[in-house]
């Protein structure tokens, strides 16, 4: 039956969940208008990236070889593709009433893999601090430190969303509400997988090229 | 309501579903980690690349892999019930303009006033 026709973007629930599934539609089209206008954002903060990597932005201080570090960024990748994977399994779950313990597991999981993810993205951070990368050294720096902790912001705001959502499921348990919130939540979480696609693929690794 | 759509959602139908479902989401994990771990290598092993053909083949690596996570994780298919689709390539249509745009302009733009090494 889903397979036909899908009503929203993400795993539909089906019609099982009754009118859970018929109030999802309208909820979940809002909130995938919300993420193409957040992609929109982060694309023109690509293109001021893109057009401060010139050697006068640079102004003499260091750039992407003395930063940047391949370990680390293929190691936030591995975790995050990891945490999407974790997350497309609490889906599962909530679709098809695991039960509860199964599904905060899951989204559990996927937050010790985000946390992760930000810790090494931290840890990247202080690292390129200690090299004298910090922000204020030059336009290519102040562009790098608007774009990739702008990501990491975003982690960061999905964390303490997964973290309320764990709370409204004990609170309340799975209602209609909790289960669109996750539903939105998962959305959020495949979406910023994507724009990190991007950023290691613009940032590290097209710098590091 | 739920009833009656119970009795076409035979437990059977949805052990099956729920079983392609998942071997979606490991298809999806499969594809993405061979899209990641391809392009890392490539920079990380076999820096005698040329340098721009090295950024056309991440480039491409990175575009097939967003589509990957599109259609296994977000589940965008072409046959959605509302606009999801339409809103995404409108949204990638305007990205390009704006993003190319931009960095065209600005290339130019540094190519005019004699600055170095612009992208």
């Amino acid at each position: 039956m889903s397979q036909d026709v899908m009503k929203h973007p993400g795993l539909n629930l089906g019609p099982a969940h009754g009118s859970d599934d018929d109030a999802a539609q309208g909820m979940i089209f809002g909130f995938w208008v919300f993420l193409m206008s957040d992609a929109i954002l982060f694309g023109m903060v690509f293109a001021t990236y893109v057009t401060s990597l010139s050697t006068h932005a640079l102004a003499g201080g260091p750039g992407p070889h003395d930063l940047y570090n391949i370990k680390s960024v293929f190691i936030e990748t591995l975790l995050l593709l990891a945490s999407s994977f974790t997350f497309g399994m609490a889906s599962l779950a909530l679709k098809y009433k695991h039960g509860k313990a199964r599904l905060v597991g899951w989204m559990l999981v996927t937050l010790v893999l985000g946390l992760g993810f930000l810790g090494f993205e931290l840890h990247d951070i202080f690292g390129m601090f200690a090299k004298g990368g910090v922000p204020s050294r030059s336009g290519f720096l102040s562009a790098f430190f608007d774009l990739v902790p702008l990501h990491g912001l975003h982690v960061t705001a999905g964390c303490v969303w997964l973290i309320c959502l764990v709370g409204q499921i004990a609170r309340y348990g799975l209602d209609t509400k909790t289960k669109l919130g996750i539903m939105r939540l998962a959305l959020f979480w495949h979406f910023l997988d994507i724009i990190w696609i991007a950023i290691f693929t613009v940032v590290y690794l097209g710098g590091l090229a | 309501m739920n009833a009656q759509l119970d009795g076409v959602d035979e437990p059977a139908d949805r052990k099956r579903e729920e079983r392609r479902e998942f071997h979606s989401y490991v298809c999806g994990i499969g594809l993405a980690l061979l899209l990641t771990v391809v392009p890392f290598a490539l920079v990380h092993w076999f820096p005698a690349i040329p340098r721009f053909s090295l950024l056309i083949l991440i480039g491409a690596f990175a575009l097939v892999q967003m589509l990957v996570h599109f259609r296994f994780f977000l589940h965008i298919g072409f046959k959605q019930k509302r606009e999801d689709l339409q809103l995404l390539l409108f949204s990638g249509l305007l990205l390009t303009i704006m993003v190319g745009g931009t960095i065209w302009i600005m290339a130019s733009l540094a190519l005019r006033m004699a600055m170095p090494g612009q992208p």
